[in-house]
């Protein structure tokens, strides 16, 4: 026998590394998610309902039905991600129970613990974690998330709140790389973030694990602008099953994620898609309906 | 002062800058391959992880898959990993006669790090990690098997085609990578 190490940080980082260079679906059904993996998706998102029916609906969001993950489970072969509620860690229990192949702590959900989020090293399954700025993605991290996705504002189909904690994240990381040793021992207390982590960051230019984006993405263009402005990976919940032709936008997201930087591609990509997801201006939402503030 | 050989990094999703770090590291030049013009004088590829289903679609959509072919019935040196390895099998490139089985460890919960022994390679084992990771099921008579996890071939070479179940670009032991940076260079003369 091979003597295995399973569930090493390595592995688990090791994941999101395949990841790269994709796009991440939100789905709520076996259908859905063979649409999205047609498409090229390099993993969907299970949940019951995308975040602008969560917005809508109000309420309390928990984590899915396991008969709806295993029926996505069963129905394509890339990796199936789902979401626990912030500090939830039996959801994430539950969820490893399913062998999913990521778990996402995530805001959307409606948090189940005010000061604490999961102890992610507690778990086989890689977990990621929404940031919105350096501070938070380093604390997230030092709990043992394996991936860091930029929060946005779920649910909005607008990429304004992507953009900023994108920028908020890559300019805090180019700043602390300019610092001495002693600036970024005191730096370190204002992110309220490990040293060990800080150092790191300021010593190698880039978080020690994957940086992916979320929130509000809803068209090609988005995509590209988020994989541009340092995004590895993006992932799109409303914005395509919301949309008027699913299918069409997936491979179109798909297809401006991966030709980024060209913009005849994306150009081409955008051409004929029909209509986005009804949009709200993240702006002018309620603080209450804010996502991105919930997570400490 | 002649540049080096250049080892094109098929750049449509997965780890390809992790494996761009590495060649470069060992002195490579690399281009990252998006598009069929990327092929153009490189003296070897990479085919890297990710997910194979969506490399699959990205090589049809680009038009990739008849000049990979081509590049390797040259006889230029082709390296795939994990997903990699799925690229070349019969079912897909068609460059290897292997038959790969997808996630044929298990979902990520059976993702591991080992150290494996590995058919004529100096310096002892190498310690690989799995993610997700294809076996070979079938192999034609014409491949060699260089590595296996409890009886199943993880690692196989055919001419100077390897290709690894395995992630060598994600661990620090870059002998496989000088392996076959070896090969690009015995290959350009």
């Amino acid at each position: 026998m091979t003597m295995r190490d399973e569930a090493t940080f390595g592995v688990k980082a090791g994941l999101a590394e395949m990841l790269k260079g994709g796009v991440i679906m939100d789905v709520v059904d076996p259908e859905q998610a063979r649409i999205a993996e047609d498409a090229g998706a390099v993993a969907v998102m299970a949940l019951e309902r995308v975040p602008s029916d969560i917005r809508r609906d109000g309420g309390v969001a928990r984590m899915s039905d396991p008969e709806m993950i295993k029926g996505i489970q069963a129905e394509v072969s890339i990796p199936v991600m789902a979401k626990a509620r912030i500090g939830h860690f039996v959801e994430a229990q539950v969820l490893e129970a399913l062998q999913v192949d990521f778990i996402d702590e995530s805001e959307v959900l409606t948090p189940a613990d005010e000061a604490h989020h999961i102890d992610k090293w507690a778990f086989k399954i890689p977990f990621v974690c929404g940031a919105t700025n350096l501070g938070e993605a380093l604390r997230r991290i030092g709990e043992g998330a394996a991936l860091i996705r930029s929060k946005g504002e779920a649910g909005t189909g607008d990429v304004v709140e992507a953009v900023r904690h994108m920028r908020s994240i890559r300019g805090e990381i180019r700043r602390l790389t300019l610092m001495d040793d002693a600036e970024v021992a005191t730096h370190a207390k204002d992110l309220q973030a490990p040293l060990s982590l800080v150092r790191a960051v300021a010593r190698d230019g880039k978080l020690p694990v994957p940086l992916f984006s979320a929130g509000g993405i809803a068209t090609p263009a988005d995509a590209a602008l988020m994989m541009q402005l340092g995004a590895q990976t993006v992932f799109v919940g409303s914005g395509i099953f919301k949309s008027s032709d699913p299918a069409a936008r997936a491979a179109a997201v798909v297809e401006a994620t991966r030709n980024f930087a060209d913009p005849e591609r994306v150009a081409a990509a955008m051409e004929g898609l029909g209509a986005a997801m009804d949009s709200l201006e993240a702006r002018k939402l309620e603080p209450e309906q804010v996502l991105s503030a919930r997570g400490w | 002062m002649v540049a080096g050989p250049l080892v094109g990094v098929l750049a449509l999703q997965g780890a390809f800058a992790a494996h761009r770090r590495v060649m470069e590291e060992l002195g490579a030049r690399t281009r990252e391959v998006r598009v069929v013009a990327d092929l153009e004088g490189v003296d070897g590829l990479v085919l890297p992880g990710g997910e194979s289903t969506t490399m699959s679609l990205a090589v049809e959509r680009e038009g990739l898959a008849e000049p990979i072919r081509a590049l390797a019935a040259r006889g230029a040196p082709l390296l795939g990993t994990c997903a990699g390895l799925i690229m070349l099998d019969r079912e897909h490139l068609g460059v290897m006669d292997i038959l790969a089985r997808r996630n044929a460890f298990g979902r990520q919960v059976r993702s591991f790090e080992a150290d494996l022994e590995f058919l004529d390679l100096e310096g002892g084992p190498v310690h690989a990690v799995f993610i997700r990771a294809p076996w070979i099921a079938e192999h034609g008579p014409g491949v060699e098997l260089l590595a296996s996890v409890d009886g199943h071939p993880v690692a196989a070479r055919a001419g100077n085609v390897t290709v690894l179940s395995f992630h060598p670009e994600l661990g620090t032991d870059t002998r496989l990578h000088e392996r076959f940076l070896a090969d690009v260079r015995a290959f350009t003369g």
